[in-house]
């Protein structure tokens, strides 16, 4: 019994928690950029502005839930359920620090690459059902880089799996007791990095939006919590890539001196860091560029960090 | 700086005149060789105008072969279309020496090679205003010509696509006609019935076939996209629309007129000198460079020569609007590409312009600042202070920014050999400025025909090589380092002097002996309370203004009010070429070459 309200326990509060940091975060996005661009950004509401992200959900409830007359009702209703649900789902697998996590599934990593896979579909759907050519075109996209890059995404990962023996994010956690897998695996780390931001459409990667060219891309037609959704899981996004990344990688809770949590919370908080100044530096590439660079450099670099890898533990017998 | 100080001479305008001159007079000799086997009438009388340049009656049934022989056949040709436009003649006074014209049809041709223009004009009578069309010895005559029918009237016969350009489709009458009403006051009150409404909005309904497009090809269909008029990249109300295959552009079209104010018919209702705050607002980026085509058209109809105070005053804010302007470019051009960042540091370089242009001018984005013969208010005292300020703060910046902006990959990746044209294609489209520059071709009015004393300053002007979105954003850039060296020299050798020329027509008058004889108090209360009345006459005046050759080409009557004002902007021509440079590229591509190109659609539409 104690048991049960343990897990429901994690789970209200990771939801929670998960929700209000997903709303806090752009708040502090808009605040980095804001740093970083010689500007302000939001100061006004509640202290130093944190209270930014309540003002915005009140407007974004407020305003009028607006179904276009020419669009798909069902699949236009269902597409920003499905990215929330996925991203959501997906973080159940993240081992946050000893005791706190949702599951602990054998398979993790294969769930967690399963899960976000799925997300793909929501902006598909949504760029269909809303019948508008921006959208459309912003879906289109959307297959395609998720296409190109769901496929090095997975193999970027196999060299920790192998290096650990186990999909259990909990068991590659412990086995970077030693030594973190940023390290060994430098080039699954920056193969995943590329593709954890593609995933989350940031920019570099954001051109199934791509408000300079597509208006607002396959979210145009959206409004109210509608696009609240989709922003919602921009965001929760971004926090599962970068706590993903630091499980993978960065050794998830390991640290000396303070507790495991804190840990965890200051290295995903950094990836998320690193995450904003992407998107305050760098502008887009074409859409036939990015497909080529996914292909022609990305795929060959996690296939030789795979034969590396799986070279170097035959010879050693890890 | 040539020696240490600015020597303006104010032989400059006449020695311009004179050379203008005899190179005219060897056109009218070549055209007369080449055309003696005609009728006599096909080559009419030379006019004389007050910008000296050579100007030519002809019929307009030679108006095809007079043309072709100047841009193909010519010893040294004239192989740019510089202008097109037309004169609603029937209410002028003073056409001496000219021939019968109810319309006339006017040809602005330029010639590199002798560094001289041609003015053709051509006489039609009401009953028949119509001559044949040049759109296939020049493609860029197509949109003038149609501007001239939407305009005018006038009819080009053979033109592929006659249409209204500036104006809404279901509109009635021609505006720059003199009998057409200029006010609202002058017309029926507005009525918006909603039979009338529907005809509107069923005029706007989209079919690909008028504009020249197929629906299908091969069995597949094309996919049709309405970018804009309102759309985050088309940098204010431009629309274009694109026939696509998946994201692949086969064919552009754009359309314009949304921005259109009448800056032309407004300019027959404004007195000289209160049409000058209309001018600021037609390159809304460039401020005071716009003042300056007009002020020195005037000057040349009226015959002022101003003070080398004024002179030197007028090109370092013009040169701090260019600085402006390309700030604005550089931070959208970036922002086009996806850069998030750029925009938001040159703003706030900008706003430091715009801290100077206000402590000097008053104003901030449309000082409306010069005068005729002169300028509003003489320099503030610290000025110098700001300025050096300035000149010490922006080189360091523009070296941030070709880390952060310029020297991308990513920008590179999406600029590199995207939208380029030939240096050939540029002069057959009638492309001036960085876009002209961008291709290796070294043109600049500044240099070439240096005006309000630009032949003093040293400066170079920078040039690209493929003449693709990055090289003209390059060549941008260099320019901005160039206007701080000209600024520069400005502040150093800034000449002592009046601010306003010691003329009867400076507008407002000196006012320092206006209370001291009763003659200059009556000339200083009409120049005040009516304006200037300038002495009849034509005068083309064009500056290398922020996104390419801007210029004024002024009819006077003998009035208060100009008879007709022409105005001949960059982007006009800039925006005709975007189908050639967009075919066969992406949409991301058609954002990069957009944002490339630098226009803003009231100098355009006007």
């Amino acid at each position: 019994m104690s048991e049960l309200a343990h897990t429901w326990s994690n789970v209200v509060v990771i939801l929670i928690f998960l929700f209000s940091f997903a709303a806090l975060l752009s708040w502090i996005e808009r605040r980095l950029l804001g740093v970083w661009q010689d500007r302000y950004g939001p100061n006004r509401v509640g202290p130093f502005g944190m209270l930014q992200s309540v003002a915005d959900a009140i407007k974004l409830l407020a305003k009028e839930d607006w179904i276009p007359p020419f669009a798909d009702k069902a699949l236009f209703v269902l597409a920003p359920a499905v990215i929330a649900t996925t991203t959501l789902l997906a973080f159940a697998v993240v081992p946050i620090a000893p005791g706190i996590g949702v599951v602990d599934l054998n398979i993790g990593l294969l769930f967690f690459l399963a899960m976000s896979s799925l997300g793909v579909y929501s902006i598909v759907l949504g760029g269909w059902a809303s019948n508008n050519k921006y959208s459309l075109l912003g879906g289109f996209r959307a297959a395609a880089q998720m296409l190109s890059y769901e496929v090095f995404m997975g193999l970027s990962l196999m060299g920790v799996v192998m290096l650990a023996g186990s999909f259990n994010l909990r068991d590659i956690v412990a086995a970077q007791e030693d030594l973190w897998f940023c390290i060994p695996q430098i080039l699954g780390l920056i193969t995943f990095t590329v593709a954890g931001i593609a995933e989350a459409r940031r920019l570099p990667f954001d051109l199934p939006e791509a408000e300079n060219e597509l208006v607002a891309g396959f979210h145009t037609e959206y409004s109210s919590m509608k696009f609240g959704l989709f922003f919602i899981g921009e965001y929760v996004g971004i926090i599962l890539i970068s706590a993903v990344m630091v499980t993978l990688f960065f050794g998830g809770w390991l640290g000396p001196l303070l507790p495991p949590l804190m840990w965890f919370l200051l290295k995903t908080f950094i990836v998320i860091g690193f995450f904003i100044l992407l998107r305050a530096s760098l502008p887009r590439p074409r859409y036939d560029q990015l497909m080529g660079y996914g292909w022609k450099v990305m795929l060959p670099l996690t296939l030789v960090n795979l034969l590396i890898t799986g070279a170097i533990v035959l010879a050693w017998g890890l | 700086m040539k020696g240490c100080c600015v020597r303006l001479t104010r032989s400059e305008t006449l020695s311009q005149l004179s050379s203008d001159a005899a190179l005219g007079s060897n056109v009218f000799t070549e055209l007369r060789n080449r055309f003696r086997t005609m009728p006599r009438t096909m080559i009419g009388p030379v006019q004389e105008t007050r910008d000296g340049i050579p100007t030519q009656w002809i019929s307009r049934n030679s108006v095809r072969d007079v043309l072709r022989y100047l841009k193909l056949e010519a010893e040294h040709p004239y192989p740019m279309l510089y202008d097109l436009t037309a004169i609603d003649e029937r209410s002028r006074v003073h056409r001496e020496g000219q021939p019968a014209s109810d319309f006339t049809v006017v040809y602005h041709l330029l010639s590199f090679e002798r560094n001289a223009d041609i003015r053709l004009k051509i006489a039609l009578t009401a009953a028949d205003p119509q001559l044949p069309t040049i759109t296939d010895i020049w493609p860029a005559a197509n949109w003038y010509e149609r501007e001239i029918w939407d305009m005018f009237g006038i009819v080009f016969a053979g033109h592929p696509h006659l249409r209204r350009i500036l104006l809404p489709p279901t509109w009635v009458g021609h505006p720059l006609q003199k009998d057409h009403p200029a006010r609202a006051t002058e017309m029926e009150p507005f009525r918006l019935p909603q039979d009338k409404q529907n005809a509107e909005q069923e005029a706007l309904r989209f079919h690909p076939e008028e504009w020249g497009m197929r629906r299908a090809h091969d069995g597949a269909d094309f996919m049709f996209l309405n970018l804009g008029p309102n759309h985050p990249s088309v940098h204010g109300v431009f629309r274009i629309v694109l026939q696509l295959d998946g994201e692949e552009i086969v064919d552009a079209v754009p359309d314009i007129g949304f921005h259109h104010r009448g800056a032309e018919k407004m300019g027959e209702r404004q007195s000289w000198h209160t049409y000058i705050p209309y001018t600021d607002r037609v390159d809304y980026l460039g401020g005071v460079m716009n003042n300056l085509p007009y002020v020195l058209a005037v000057e040349k109809l009226a015959g002022i020569e101003v003070p080398d105070r004024v002179k030197v005053i007028r090109v370092m804010m013009a040169e701090f609007f260019r600085i402006a302007s390309h700030l604005v470019f550089y931070g959208t051009f970036a922002q086009d590409l996806g850069a998030l960042s750029p925009v938001f540091f040159m703003f706030t370089d900008r706003e430091r312009v715009f801290d100077i242009v206000e402590a000097i001018c008053g104003g901030r984005m449309h000082p409306s600042w010069y005068r005729i013969g002169g300028v509003a208010q003489d320099l503030p005292n610290g000025w110098d202070g700001l300025v050096r300020d300035f000149l010490g703060y922006m080189p360091a910046r523009l070296d941030e920014y070709d880390k952060i902006a310029l020297g991308n990959r990513i920008l590179k990746a999406r600029s590199r050999d995207v939208g380029s044209y030939s240096v050939d294609e540029a002069i057959e489209w009638g492309v001036t400025g960085p876009g002209l520059r961008a291709c290796g071709f070294e043109w600049d009015f500044r240099k070439a025909r240096p005006y309000s004393g630009y032949d003093q300053f040293e400066f170079d002007i920078p040039t690209g090589k493929r003449g693709d979105c990055y090289d003209r954003c390059a060549v941008r850039i260099e320019e901005i380092r160039q206007s701080l060296r000209i600024i520069e020299q400005c502040l150093n050798h800034m000449p002592t002097g009046s601010y306003k020329a010691d003329h009867p027509l400076t507008t407002p008058p000196l006012k320092k002996r206006t209370l001291h004889d009763i003659e200059t108090l009556i000339d200083h209360f009409l120049g005040v309370s009516w304006g200037p009345v300038i002495p009849p006459g034509e005068a083309f005046m064009g500056i290398e203004a922020t996104k390419g050759n801007n210029g004024y080409y002024l009819i006077s009557d003998g009035s208060t009010m100009p008879y007709r004002v022409r105005i001949r902007t960059p982007s006009f021509p800039h925006l005709q070429m975007i189908p050639l440079i967009s075919r066969g590229g992406m949409i991301s591509d058609l954002i990069a070459t957009l944002g490339s190109i630098d226009f803003v659609m009231a100098d355009v539409d006007r």
